[in-house]
C-alpha cells in the first residue's frame, strides 16, 4: 500500500487508480506511478525526496512549496502530480550547480534574508521567477513579486535586499 | 601578534550564517524530511464541536480501510494511562478526549496507516456522536454563576476559575492614589493571537522494542523538558528516551508546550513497533497549539499634575482556554505580567489577575515574548499614552520625565525586579531625532487642514529577558540555567554544544563567535550542535529570549574553562610558571618577551600529545550557567501614520527602532531578530488575531481567516542602535529576539490613536482593522474588541 | 492537506471533455486553473468522483480583441496573462486595474479568468468585472454552444447556471459603444485576502457623456452584486460631481452586505460609496485631461 508516490519499481497498491507520469525535474526526467489525487508537492517530498519544497499551509497561502513549473512560479500543493505529466519543473534543489550558487541564493546568505529557512526556496524561486523578468526591478516591484509568500522570521525587508544583491549581480555577470 | 577578532569571526562580527549553507539549497533537515524505515504515518480526528459529552466513538469503518494500522481513541489511551497528560503549569490536559470534548479542535481518535492520504481517508470513516453542552467563550461568561463547568475532570474544581493572583504593595498604591492630582485610565483586551510558525508541529517517534529505548525527533524548542516530561507521562528511564530536534521552521514559543500528537506518536510507535510520523496540518497548529494573549486588562495611574508617576495599578482578566497549560516559570500564575512600567519611575504598583477557563484552545505561550511580557508592555504604553494626554503633556517629555535615569541603576522596580543598566534617554533622542518629531506637531496640524490624518506613537520599554535565576524561575520544578560543553580537538578546531535550540536565531553561527572571542578559535572552526539530548549537555531550551543571556553565557564560561586548562599547558610548553604568562587573543605569551608564546592551537595539540605531568589529557569542558539576575534591553520605537478618513485604513510612513540590548555578538543576526519582530508588532496591530463565535468556532483557523502580512505590506524599518552592556553577563550581551514584538504593537496603535486623538478617541483595540478605525474617526468613541468588557472592581 | 480519492481524465479536446462530464451525470468537476478547486480538495470541502482536467486541450489560452473590439477571453487565460497586457489595459481597463488584485502573484500565474467567473465567489474579482462590463460566457456542452450573459450566469453564491455538461470556453465581453474607460478598487487586509468590499466600474464613454454603464460589486452580498441598473443613472449625462455623488448612493443602496469581521454593513456600504466616488472622479478627471 504504497502506491501514493512510490517510484515505478514498487507494485501499486491494489485496486487503486494510478497513472504514469514523467516529469522532467531539474532536467532530469522522472517518471512515477502517481494516484491522481498526490499533491505535486508531496510527490517532489516523498515520492522524488526533493524535500527543499516545503508545505506550510493547507489554503494555497503560504508559499513554501513554490516552484517553477515551465518557467514560471506555482503553489506546487496546489497542482495534481497528474498535471505534471510531460512537463518541466525546476526546485531549489535545481538552482545551484555542483560549484556554484545561484546569485539568489548568494544574496539571501549575504543579506541575510532567511532565519528559520522554512520559507526560503520558495521565495527564491518566487524571486528567480521575477528577476528572469526584469533584471533590474525597484523595491516595490520585489515586495510585490514576492507577496504570494510568506514569511514569519525575517519583516521581509531582508529578503527584498537580498533579491536587489542577486539582480545586481546577475546584472553585472550578463554585462 | 593579536588576531583581529573580527577577521576570526569573534564578537561584532556580521558573519554570513553558517546554518544558510544548507537552507539555501533545500538542504534544511526538517522533522517532515526525515524518513525512517518502515514508517507509519498518523493524522489526528479533532472535535468539530467546542463543548461536549462524547456519547460514542465507531472506528469499525476507519479499519476496513486497506492500509489502516491503527486507530487509537480516548479508551485506548486510558487503558494505559495516557489519556490524560501534564501541563507546563501544573494542570493536566486530555491527550485524546473521553470524556467530553473542551474545545474545537481537540484530539478525539487518531488513524495510523501506511500514508497520509489514507490515514485522513480513515478519520473521515470514524462516526463520533456528540451530545452538545453549553459553549463558554470569554472568561466573562466563565465566571458568571450557574455557568457550566468545563472542568469537571478536575476535583476541587467548582467553577471555570483557574487561578487569583496578586503582587504588589496594595496599601502603598491605594495612598499613592488617594494622594494624586489626576488619575488615568486604561482598559483594553489584548487579542489572541497565534505565534503560527510556517512549519507546523510534528514528530517521528521511533521505539525499538530490542533495545528498550524510544527516539523521537520532534520540533521542540525544548527537547531537555520534553524528555523530562517523556519520562513522567510514558514511565520510561530518561536513559531509554532520546529526543532530537532537528531544523526548526520557527517557533515563537509554538513548540515549547508538549502537545498531545507527540504522545500518541510515541504510544502509536510502541504498539505497532514501526516509527510513528505525525506531521499536523495548518488547521490543527492553529485551532490546538499554544496562542498568545487573550487577555482583559485593566489600569489606571495615579499622576502628579507636574507629570511625575505617582503609583500604578492594574489588574487582569485572562482567558486560558480548556487546560492551563501556560508555558511560563512555575512561581508565576500569569508570567512576568508584573514586569510592567519597569522603566518608569513609580514608588508604588499593584497587579490582581484572575485567570479562567473556556471552551477554547489551551496555551497561554509566550509568543515571541518573555512570558507575558507582551502584554504587560502593551497595556503600560497604551497607558502612558492616555496618561500624558490627560495631563495635557507631550509623549516623549512624560515618557522622558518619568524613565529611569542612567545614575539610578541598579533600580528595584515597585514590583520587585532589579533593572541594572540603560541609556534610556539618549534611545530616546535618537529616536525623536530620526522619527522627525521636533516638527511633528507643525507637520500634524497642516496635514489636518488638508483632511489627512498623520499620527505618531512612541512605545518605550524595558522587559526582563533571560530567565532565569534559579532562585526565582523553574519549570516543572526543573530550574531555568543552561549549558555548554565545548571539546577542543587536537588540530585546535572544536565542536560546541549547548542546551538551548536554534529556531532561526542563528546559534551556529553566533554561538562560534563567543568561542572565537574568548578563545581567538576562528569561528569557521567551530562545530555548533544542539537538540539531541544524547549529546546536548541538560538545558532548557530556547524561548523567552534566553538563549543569548543564559546558555550564551554558558558558552563564554565554558570557553574560559577551557582557556584555564591551556594556560597551564601553555606554561608547560613555555616552560615558565603560569603566573608569568599573558593573554591577548589566541595566544599566550611570555610577560616579559612577547615574541615567545604559543597559540591556542599549540596547546590543543599539546593537551592530547604533550601535556604537563599529572594534568589530566584532552581539552573538554561544560559549563551550567545559573545566571544572577535577567537581563534588561531597553526599546524606543517610533511609528508615523497616515489614516484615510473615509475607509479608516492607515499606512504607514516611517518605523524608527533604538534598541539597545547591550554587546551584539552579531550584529547582522540582532538586526534581523529586531525586523522580524517589528513585522509581528505591525502584523498584531493591523490584522492577526483569532477569535471565536458564540458556538466556540475559531475565526483564524486557516491562512485564509489568519491574516499574515506579505512584503507588500509590511513597512519597511531604520534600526538604530546603543549599546549599555549588561553588567553581569560575561560578554555584556542582553536578550533582543523579542523586544520588537513586545514594544512594537503599542507603538503602531499609539501612531493611529495620534491621528485621531483630537476626535476624542482613546483607544482602539487590536488589530485595528480598517472597519475599527473608521468607526472610531466617525463616532469619536473607543472601540473594543469583543466582548463587551465590565472589568467589575 | 490531501484530497479524497478521485478519478482523473486529461482530455484533449473539449468534445471529449463533454463527453466525459456527461458521463458522469454531474458527479465530475472541471478543472482549469485549479486554485479554488485544488484547496477545496485538500479541505475535503469538495470530494467529486471524476476531474476533468482541461489543462491538455489545445488553443483555450488566449485573450483577444476582435476587429469590432469585441475581447474575447479563452477558457485557459491565466490571469497573469492580462497584467501588464497594453492591448488589455486599453480596451478593457476595468480588467487591467482588476488584475493585480486578483489572490496572489503566484496563483495568478495559474488560475485562470473563465474559471474564476464560474466559481462565482461572491467575493471574486472576475465576475464582478464581467458583470459590469455586460460580458456573457460561451458554454458548450453536448449540443454545441450557447451565450449566457453574466446576469444569467451567476445566480447565488459558489453557484452559476451552467448544465452538468457544459463547460465554459469562453469569456466575452462586447465591443464598446464609445471609448471604454473604468477601473477597479478592492478594500483587503492584506494580499490574498477576500475583498472587505470591491466595486468594478466600467463605462463607454461618447466625449465627455457616458453611453453605457456597468458598476458591479463583489464582497458586499451573498452573490456577486450587479448595479448595472443604479449605474444606468449615469447615461446620457457627464461625470459631474452632483452625478457622481448620486450614482455613488444608489449603488451603495444596491449591495446587500451582511455584519461581520471584516465589518459592519453600513461600513461596507460606506466604502462602496468611496469607491465609486473616488473611481468616477478620476475618471472624470482622467478625460478632462484628455480633452
Amino acid at each position: 500500500m504504497t502506491s501514493l508516490y512510490d517510484e515505478v519499481q514498487a507494485a501499486p497498491g491494489e485496486g487503486v487508480p494510478t497513472r504514469r507520469v514523467t516529469i522532467k525535474v531539474n532536467g532530469e526526467d522522472r517518471t512515477v506511478d502517481v494516484e491522481p489525487r498526490l499533491l505535486l508537492a508531496h510527490l517532489l517530498r516523498q515520492g522524488l525526496k526533493l524535500t527543499g519544497t516545503h508545505t506550510g499551509c493547507d489554503t494555497t497561502n503560504c508559499g513554501a512549496c513554490t516552484i517553477l513549473f515551465e518557467g514560471r512560479p506555482i503553489k506546487s500543493c496546489t497542482m495534481l502530480a497528474v498535471q505534471a505529466d510531460g512537463h518541466s519543473i525546476e526546485t531549489v534543489e535545481g538552482l545551484a550547480s555542483a560549484s556554484e550558487l545561484h546569485p539568489i541564493q548568494e544574496g539571501f546568505k549575504e543579506e541575510h534574508g532567511l532565519h528559520c529557512g522554512f520559507c526560503t526556496p520558495g521565495m527564491m524561486l518566487a524571486a528567480k521567477a521575477l528577476l528572469d523578468k526584469n533584471d533590474n526591478p525597484t523595491e516595490d516591484e520585489v515586495r510585490w513579486a514576492l507577496s504570494g509568500n510568506l514569511c514569519r522570521c525575517t519583516g521581509y525587508q531582508n529578503i527584498v535586499k537580498s533579491v536587489l544583491w542577486a539582480a545586481e549581480k546577475m546584472r553585472a555577470e550578463s554585462k | 601578534m593579536a588576531l583581529d577578532e573580527i577577521k576570526i569571526g569573534g564578537l561584532g562580527a556580521s558573519r554570513r550564517r553558517v546554518e544558510d549553507n544548507r537552507f539555501i539549497r533545500g538542504k534544511g533537515n526538517y522533522v517532515d524530511d526525515i524518513v525512517l524505515s518502515g514508517m507509519l504515518h498518523m493524522e489526528i480526528l479533532r472535535s468539530p464541536v467546542a463543548h461536549a459529552r462524547i456519547k460514542s466513538i465507531d472506528v469499525s469503518k476507519a479499519y476496513d480501510i486497506p492500509g489502516v494500522r491503527l486507530v487509537l481513541t480516548g479508551e485506548m489511551m486510558a487503558a494505559r494511562n495516557l489519556a490524560w497528560m501534564p501541563t507546563l503549569s501544573y494542570d493536566t490536559q486530555a491527550v485524546l478526549a473521553t470524556d467530553k470534548v473542551r474545545f474545537q479542535g481537540q484530539e478525539v481518535a487518531a488513524v495510523i496507516a501506511d500514508d497520509p492520504y489514507i490515514a485522513k481517508d480513515a478519520c473521515q470513516a470514524i462516526v463520533v456522536e456528540y451530545e452538545q453542552l453549553p459553549v463558554i467563550v470569554n472568561p466573562f461568561q466563565a465566571m458568571e454563576s450557574g455557568s457550566e463547568v468545563i472542568r469537571d475532570d478536575k476535583e476541587n474544581q467548582p467553577g471555570n476559575k483557574v487561578f487569583d493572583w496578586e503582587i504588589g504593595d496594595k496599601a502603598a498604591t491605594d495612598k499613592a492614589f488617594a494622594e494624586a492630582d489626576v488619575i488615568s485610565k486604561m482598559e483594553l483586551h489584548y487579542p489572541r493571537s497565534h505565534p503560527s510558525p510556517m512549519e507546523t508541529c510534528g514528530s517521528i517517534a521511533d521505539f525499538n522494542r530490542a533495545t528498550g529505548k524510544l527516539t523521537v525527533y520532534m520540533t521542540s524548542q525544548a527537547p531537555h523538558i520534553v524528555r523530562a516530561a517523556v519520562a513522567m507521562v510514558a514511565e520510561l528511564p530518561e536513559h531509554m528516551i532520546r529526543i532530537v530536534s532537528p531544523d526548526l521552521g520557527g517557533g515563537f514559543g509554538n513548540k515549547v508546550p508538549i502537545y498531545p500528537g507527540y504522545v500518541i506518536s510515541i504510544l502509536a510507535s510502541i504498539l505497532t513497533e514501526r516509527p510513528v510520523k505525525w506531521i499536523e496540518d495548518k488547521t490543527g497548529n492553529l485551532i490546538s497549539t499554544g496562542f498568545g494573549r487573550d487577555v482583559y486588562l485593566q489600569g489606571e495611574m495615579a499622576l502628579r499634575k507636574d507629570g511625575k508617576m505617582l503609583g500604578m495599578r492594574m489588574r487582569t482578566i485572562s482567558d486560558h482556554g480548556a487546560f492551563y497549560a501556560d508555558a511560563q516559570p512555575s512561581k508565576f500564575k500569569i508570567g512576568l505580567m508584573h514586569s510592567t512600567f519597569a522603566c518608569y519611575d513609580i514608588p508604588a504598583a499593584h497587579l490582581e489577575s484572575v485567570g479562567y477557563y473556556t471552551n477554547k484552545a489551551p496555551g497561554g505561550v509566550a509568543y515571541r515574548c518573555s512570558f507575558r511580557v507582551t502584554e504587560a508592555m502593551f497595556f503600560q504604553e497604551r497607558m502612558v499614552h492616555a496618561a500624558a494626554n490627560d495631563l495635557g503633556m507631550d509623549q516623549a517629555e512624560f515618557r522622558r520625565m518619568n524613565l529611569v535615569k542612567d545614575d539610578m541603576f541598579p533600580y528595584r522596580t515597585a514590583f520587585g525586579f532589579l533593572t541594572d543598566s540603560g541609556q534610556y534617554g539618549k534611545c530616546l533622542d535618537i529616536g525623536m531625532k530620526a522619527i522627525g518629531y521636533d516638527t511633528y506637531k507643525a507637520e500634524q496640524e497642516e496635514a489636518r487642514k488638508r483632511g489627512k490624518l498623520l499620527g505618531i506613537g512612541i512605545s518605550t520599554m524595558t522587559e526582563p529577558l533571560g530567565a532565569g535565576n534559579s532562585r526565582e524561575y523553574d519549570i516543572l520544578g526543573i530550574k531555568m540555567f543552561d549549558s555548554a560543553e565545548l571539546r577542543v580537538h587536537m588540530s585546535g578546531k572544536a565542536i560546541l554544544r549547548t542546551g538551548a535550540m536554534n529556531q532561526g536565531q542563528g546559534h551556529q553561527t553566533t554561538w562560534a563567535q563567543i568561542v572565537a572571542h574568548e578563545l581567538g578559535i576562528p569561528a569557521d572552526d567551530v562545530t555548533v550542535e544542539e537538540g539531541d539530548t544524547d549529546t546536548a549537555p541538560f538545558g532548557m531550551g530556547t524561548y523567552a529570549s534566553r538563549s543569548t543571556p543564559v546558555a550564551g553565557a554558558a558558552v563564554a564560561m565554558v570557553a574560559r574553562k577551557i582557556r584555564a586548562k591551556a594556560r597551564k599547558i601553555a606554561a608547560h610548553l613555555l616552560e615558565v610558571s603560569e603566573e608569568d604568562i599573558e593573554w591577548e587573543l589566541g595566544r599566550f605569551y611570555v610577560r616579559s618577551n612577547k615574541e615567545r608564546g604559543v597559540t591556542i592551537q599549540d596547546c590543543a595539540l599539546a593537551a592530547y600529545s604533550n601535556m604537563p605531568d599529572g594534568m589530566e589529557p584532552g581539552l573538554e569542558n561544560n559549563a551550567y550557567y545559573d545566571p544572577p539576575n535577567l537581563t534588561w534591553p531597553f526599546a524606543a520605537y517610533f511609528v508615523k501614520v497616515e489614516v484615510d478618513a473615509e475607509t479608516g485604513v492607515w499606512d504607514v510612513l516611517k518605523v524608527v527602532a533604538v534598541d539597545d540590548c547591550g554587546v551584539r555578538i552579531n550584529p547582522m543576526v540582532v538586526e534581523g531578530q529586531i525586523m522580524g519582530g517589528l513585522t509581528e508588532a505591525y502584523a498584531m496591530a493591523s490584522m492577526q488575531y483569532q477569535t471565536y463565535d458564540d458556538e466556540g468556532n475559531c475565526i483564524g483557523s486557516n491562512y485564509m481567516d489568519y491574516l499574515l502580512p506579505t512584503a507588500w505590506e509590511t513597512p519597511g524599518f531604520e534600526l538604530h542602535e546603543v549599546v549599555t552592556p549588561c553588567p553581569h553577563h560575561p560578554i555584556g550581551a542582553k536578550g533582543v529576539g523579542e523586544c520588537a514584538t513586545v514594544a512594537g504593537p503599542a507603538a503602531f496603535v499609539n501612531a493611529v490613536v495620534d491621528a485621531l486623538g483630537h476626535l476624542g478617541v482613546r483607544n482602539i483595540d487590536m488589530p485595528m482593522m480598517p472597519n475599527r478605525v473608521y468607526e472610531a474617526l466617525t463616532t469619536g468613541k473607543d472601540i473594543s474588541g469583543m466582548p463587551p468588557v465590565k472589568m467589575g472592581d | 492537506m490531501y484530497p479524497s480519492r478521485f478519478g482523473y481524465e486529461s482530455p484533449k479536446t473539449v468534445e471529449e471533455a463533454v463527453a466525459i462530464l456527461d458521463a458522469h451525470g454531474g458527479e465530475a468537476k472541471v478543472l482549469a486553473g485549479g486554485q479554488s478547486l485544488v484547496p477545496m480538495l485538500k479541505l475535503r470541502f469538495a470530494a467529486p468522483e471524476m476531474l476533468v482536467d482541461i489543462n491538455s486541450i489545445e488553443g483555450l489560452r488566449y485573450h483577444r480583441v476582435d476587429a469590432d473590439g469585441t475581447i474575447r477571453i479563452g477558457a485557459l487565460c491565466r490571469h497573469e496573462d492580462l497584467e501588464e497586457d497594453d492591448a488589455v489595459a486599453k480596451a478593457v481597463p476595468t480588467i487591467a486595474a482588476a488584475a493585480p488584485l486578483v489572490a496572489d502573484p503566484i496563483v495568478r500565474t495559474r488560475g485562470t479568468f473563465v474559471g474564476s467567473v464560474c466559481h462565482a465567489d461572491p467575493q471574486g474579482d472576475w465576475a464582478a468585472a464581467m458583470t459590469a462590463l455586460g460580458g456573457h460566457i460561451v458554454a458548450q456542452g453536448p449540443k454545441g454552444k450557447r451565450d449566457i450573459p453574466m446576469k444569467d450566469f451567476v445566480i447565488g453564491p459558489f453557484q452559476n447556471t451552467l448544465a452538468f455538461n457544459e463547460i465554459a470556453v469562453e469569456a466575452v465581453i462586447p465591443a464598446p459603444k464609445g471609448v471604454r474607460v473604468g477601473n477597479y478598487l478592492k478594500l483587503e487586509r492584506r494580499v490574498g485576502d477576500f475583498a472587505t468590499a470591491s466595486v468594478a466600474v466600467a463605462l463607454d464613454m461618447v466625449g465627455d457623456t457616458v453611453a453605457n454603464a456597468g458598476i458591479a460589486l463583489a464582497g458586499v452580498g451573498g452573490r456577486t452584486i450587479n448595479a448595472n441598473d443604479a449605474a444606468s443613472g449615469l447615461i446620457g449625462k457627464k461625470l459631474t460631481a452632483e452625478n457622481i455623488s448620486s450614482v455613488a448612493a444608489a449603488v451603495a443602496a444596491a449591495a446587500e452586505p451582511r455584519t461581520d469581521h471584516r465589518g459592519s454593513a453600513d461600513y461596507k456600504r460606506q466604502i462602496v460609496k468611496t469607491f465609486v466616488e473616488r473611481i468616477l472622479t478620476g475618471l472624470a478627471n482622467s478625460s478632462q485631461k484628455a480633452a
